[in-house]
């Protein structure tokens, strides 16, 4: 497969991973009002996924003389370790606080990207985000506004918001990072490399979580890191996820409504 | 710690919505919210999600005054044998459709 390929994989990944995490929140949300919303959510991120791996699907088939596969083959018939997804995407809900900050650290980082997508050389990547940007920015409302009431509000709010932010924070490095895809999407024009948006995510990021009166973060040079989600070296989580969202398809191969 | 439900902390709003420019705001349904900001996006969430409104007004229930029902006698039957009361009586010419 090709590195636009999977650079276009990578983008679909991240949506569906993370789509699916909030999916486990239908019928357990707090209170009805935001079950509905992160469902919302969900859902939004399960359609950006949906034209990702639409895309990739016929760009593989046209390379490929009688290649006939489809979208659901790329979501539901991998393994872990040829997921692209970022290790962020992954992490397990926890609370309520440590879902919502995970939707503000990804939507911020898919914004900054989708906007910067909007100019890409592919017209079929630029045409998602061009549909996505808007979902994505009520993400990014929608979970920066809860930040700011968790991380200023009850002793306890807080104290899980700190947490979330112990548990997920050493996952943000790896969104910078870039991998062989993102070198050769940059070098084609196809995408960017991630690292351009660093500086501006940090200040997004910090600005809200000074709001939130929660400590803020520091963008210091990209750590090592030997798990890389976009390399296809994954969390533990990744594999319970898909041994769950896959299930149906791997048990009745080939079954449809 | 108090172990209030979240339910009992967070006040009930009534939602009003525009479906499209020109028509009035129209009482959609309520929902919990505990501000205004977070009422507004409730009912972004939970009564526009399949296109139904450009316009999204939301007021505390404490806040609304209702009619009471027991007074439903003499509030409105005193109107029921008063059709003069409605522009019932003029004749229209042919030519005005619509009136």
């Amino acid at each position: 497969m090709d590195l636009i390929s999977t650079y276009i994989i990578h983008q679909a990944d991240n949506a569906l991973i993370l789509g699916h995490r909030n999916s486990e929140w239908t019928g357990h949300g707090p209170v009805l009002e935001q079950d509905i919303a992160i469902s919302n959510i969900a859902l939004d991120l399960i359609g950006q996924a949906r034209y990702f791996y639409q895309l990739a699907a016929a760009r593989i088939n046209e390379s490929a003389p009688g290649g006939n596969i489809t979208e659901d083959d790329i979501a539901y018939l991998r393994d872990d370790f040829e997921f692209r997804n970022c290790i962020l995407a992954e992490q397990e809900n926890g609370d309520w606080a440590r879902t919502l900050l995970r939707q503000f650290y990804f939507s911020t980082y898919q914004l900054l990207l989708y906007q910067e997508l909007l100019k890409s050389r592919d017209p079929g990547i630029a045409g998602i985000c061009g549909k996505s940007v808007k979902e994505t920015i009520y993400h990014v409302k929608w979970s920066s506004e809860w930040v700011i009431r968790l991380g200023d509000g009850t002793e306890e709010s807080r104290t899980r918001m700190v947490e979330a932010m112990q548990t997920l924070n050493p996952w943000i490095p790896e969104l910078f990072i870039p991998a062989d895809f993102e070198y050769e999407a940059a070098a084609t024009g196809a995408g960017i490399l991630p690292d351009t948006l660093k500086d501006e995510w940090y200040h997004r990021v910090n600005r809200v979580l000074e709001s939130a009166t929660l400590p803020t973060l520091l963008s210091g040079k990209n750590p090592l890191q030997i798990l890389s989600g976009k390399r296809g070296v994954h969390s533990e989580h990744l594999g319970h996820l898909l041994a769950e969202m896959q299930f149906l398809q791997r048990a009745y191969p080939g079954c449809s409504w | 710690m108090e172990a209030i439900p979240p339910r009992e902390n967070w006040p009930l709003w009534e939602v009003f919505i525009r479906a499209r420019q020109g028509l009035d705001h129209k009482h959609a349904g309520s929902l919990h919210a505990a501000d205004a900001q977070m009422a507004i996006e409730n009912a972004r969430d939970v009564y526009t999600r399949r296109n139904e409104g450009i316009s999204i007004w939301v007021v505390e229930s404490r806040y609304i005054h209702a009619s009471s029902p027991a007074e439903s006698g003499s509030f409105y039957d005193p109107a029921n044998d008063k059709v003069y009361r409605h522009p019932g009586f003029y004749h229209l010419p042919d030519e005005l459709k619509n009136m």
